[in-house]
């Protein structure tokens, strides 16, 4: 039918159409791929570019060529870098921990069917899907020292009122919680899914051979189930180290008065859109993608060990 | 049926009160913050009238009353349908290719976009975008959301065509279709679902994203993050009027996510499971 049509269309339409199909494969694939490296490779390119210049204020202005002078002044920054290195790190793997325990928990929890199960399933999609400055200014007011909820259950529990995220020594654990209210359905998500392709017969049998649910879970759930925590960690950590509407918003610029939730994002924002520092800029964002880059390939590779 | 019997009553017990619990802390935030959009300032004050209050719609009224805002919710719309369509349009294909030709370094570059924190490329594109006198108009929000979208379909769309059998596609070519009129005739009917999930879920990443519109939005094509970021702009926050705000931009998304459960959850846990 189909390739009665095309033949009448003229020799131009079937020689393109000929010509379509035996390349098919880049055909269809080429436009992406095209957009992602122009819009990935090729600044990626032109900020390693100004990563070797002095570039500032305005990118139209000339600039020189300082080669590593860049990297080596922000690897010696132990004002801003390194503490905002150290924050990125607290940050993710106080976050993750706790969303990978509480996710492991609930999503075995909610592996049998049980009345209910369906809401606590709908109601855990709202954190995920609720746009984050909604929910960063959410939890600004909620911790708000004088108004908020949290402190008024500190009240009737006769606790003193804490700042929050308005406190520098707490902003940042009070922003790790609002990121696992956040993401921790995620990791319950993942790991629901991998728990619904294990097979039963190994719970069974170590059942039957008096093992506990706690030796169950460690010795026979938690070993079938290793490739799909991993998944979850993979992705929840690398989305942990890139955090940026919830601390921006919160915080503001510079992550607050005494840079208390400056993560290198937001240390690379400023850098970037309000001192536009772009030679400076450039070098930090791109030891911060090599950093970012150094988790997934360690990651993955844990990962595919696992599923050999 | 043996697994059931075999919990006991306690631990049905107690994992009613665990679950209960974990419920109402995912809820309560929610709540909160819906409460606080219908109440005047003065009971969002007044700790004795957190949850007794004489509910007002007059932060709705003002929100909506901003000409503005309805603006910003159409940009937010715009540039979601547009990026999602076009993310569709090259990003399907491309997943296609990828699972059947198994293009590992093509689809680790697609995949690789999805890792990269978004500063890394704001100065270049911000750049290249202004000698294009295409910031501050809808062009660049489209073309920055897609650069979401698309690695999010690629990703969801290789599981899903995983699942379809490459004997279709022989047998369509039997009947006289060419590769490209099978994969479209064929193939792509088959797909709607993962289609939707894609679909779905590239929607809520566009409509939720701040950072692409903090630098690349004018003041006309701004997106309701953005507007809702510049309430606390100012000295005293409305808090009233603010959370009204963010309820009306939240709303959408919890619509979707009740009417479009189970896409949401497939596009969420895509990949994860298989690897």
């Amino acid at each position: 039918m189909s390739a009665v049509a095309t033949g009448k269309r003229g020799s131009l339409w079937q020689g393109l159409s000929d010509w379509a199909n035996r390349h098919r494969k880049w055909v269809l694939a080429a436009p992406a791929i095209i957009f992602v490296i122009a819009l990935m490779v090729v600044p990626l390119l032109y900020t390693l570019v100004l990563s070797f210049t002095d570039a500032q204020g305005s990118i139209q202005r000339a600039f020189d060529f300082v080669w590593f002078e860049n990297y080596i002044s922000i690897l010696g920054d132990t004002a801003r870098f390194w503490p905002a290195v150290w924050r990125t790190v607290i940050f993710t793997a106080v976050a993750v921990t706790l969303e990978m325990t509480i996710g492991m928990a609930v999503a075995l929890l909610l592996r049998r069917p049980f009345m209910g199960r369906g809401l606590v399933r709908v109601v855990m999609l709202l954190p995920l899907v609720a746009t984050p400055v909604a929910v960063a200014m959410m939890w600004l007011l909620i911790f708000e020292p004088t108004v908020g909820f949290a402190n008024q259950v500190l009240g009737w529990l006769g606790l003193p009122a804490q700042g929050w995220i308005s406190d520098p020594s707490t902003a940042l654990p009070t922003l790790m919680l609002v990121d696992v209210w956040q993401w921790t359905p995620m990791v319950i998500l993942i790991l629901l899914a991998g728990l619904v392709g294990l097979p039963e017969e190994q719970q069974e049998a170590a059942r039957i051979d008096g093992a506990s649910t706690w030796q169950r879970f460690w010795h026979v759930t938690l070993p079938m189930l290793k490739t799909t925590v991993i998944a979850a960690l993979l992705l929840r950590s690398i989305d942990a180290m890139k955090t940026f509407d919830l601390l921006y918003v919160t915080k503001g610029t510079g992550g607050g008065s005494s840079h208390e939730v400056e993560t290198l994002n937001i240390y690379a924002y400023a850098l970037s859109f309000d001192y536009n520092e772009y030679g400076m800029a450039a070098a930090l964002v791109l030891i911060y993608f090599l950093i970012i880059v150094g988790v997934l390939v360690v990651l993955n590779m844990r990962r595919k060990e696992n599923r050999r | 049926m043996t697994t059931r019997s075999l919990e006991s009553r306690g631990f049905v017990g107690l994992r009613a009160v665990l679950l209960i619990v974990f419920g109402l802390i995912c809820l309560a935030p929610i709540v909160w913050m819906v409460l606080a959009s219908f109440k005047t300032n003065i009971d969002i004050y007044d700790p004795s009238s957190t949850f007794s209050f004489t509910p007002t719609l007059q932060n709705y009224s003002a929100v909506f009353a901003q000409a503005d805002f309805l603006q910003f919710f159409i940009n937010s719309l715009i540039i979601g349908v547009g990026s999602t369509g076009l993310a569709l349009l090259i990003g399907v294909p491309a997943a296609f290719s990828m699972q059947r030709f198994g293009m590992a370094k093509s689809s680790g570059l697609v995949l690789l976009s999805r890792v990269i924190p978004h500063v890394t490329l704001l100065v270049p594109w911000y750049f290249i975008f202004a000698s294009l006198q295409m910031v501050g108009g809808y062009s660049s929000l489209v073309i920055s959301h897609m650069f979401i979208s698309v690695p999010l379909i690629v990703w969801v769309m290789i599981g899903v065509f995983e699942g379809v059998p490459e004997e279709l596609e022989e047998a369509a070519r039997v009947d006289g279709l060419t590769h490209i009129g099978a994969f479209r005739r064929i193939v792509i009917p088959l797909v709607v679902p993962g289609i939707a999930t894609s679909a779905i879920l590239s929607f809520i990443f566009s409509w939720n994203n701040f950072v692409f519109a903090l630098v690349l939005s004018g003041n006309s094509t701004r997106t309701l993050p953005v507007a809702i970021f510049n309430f606390i702009g100012y000295a005293s926050i409305d808090w009233g009027a603010l959370m009204a705000a963010c309820v009306s931009i939240t709303a959408p998304m919890i619509v979707m996510a009740l009417l479009g459960q189970k896409y949401v959850v497939a596009g969420m846990t895509a990949g994860a499971v298989k690897g």
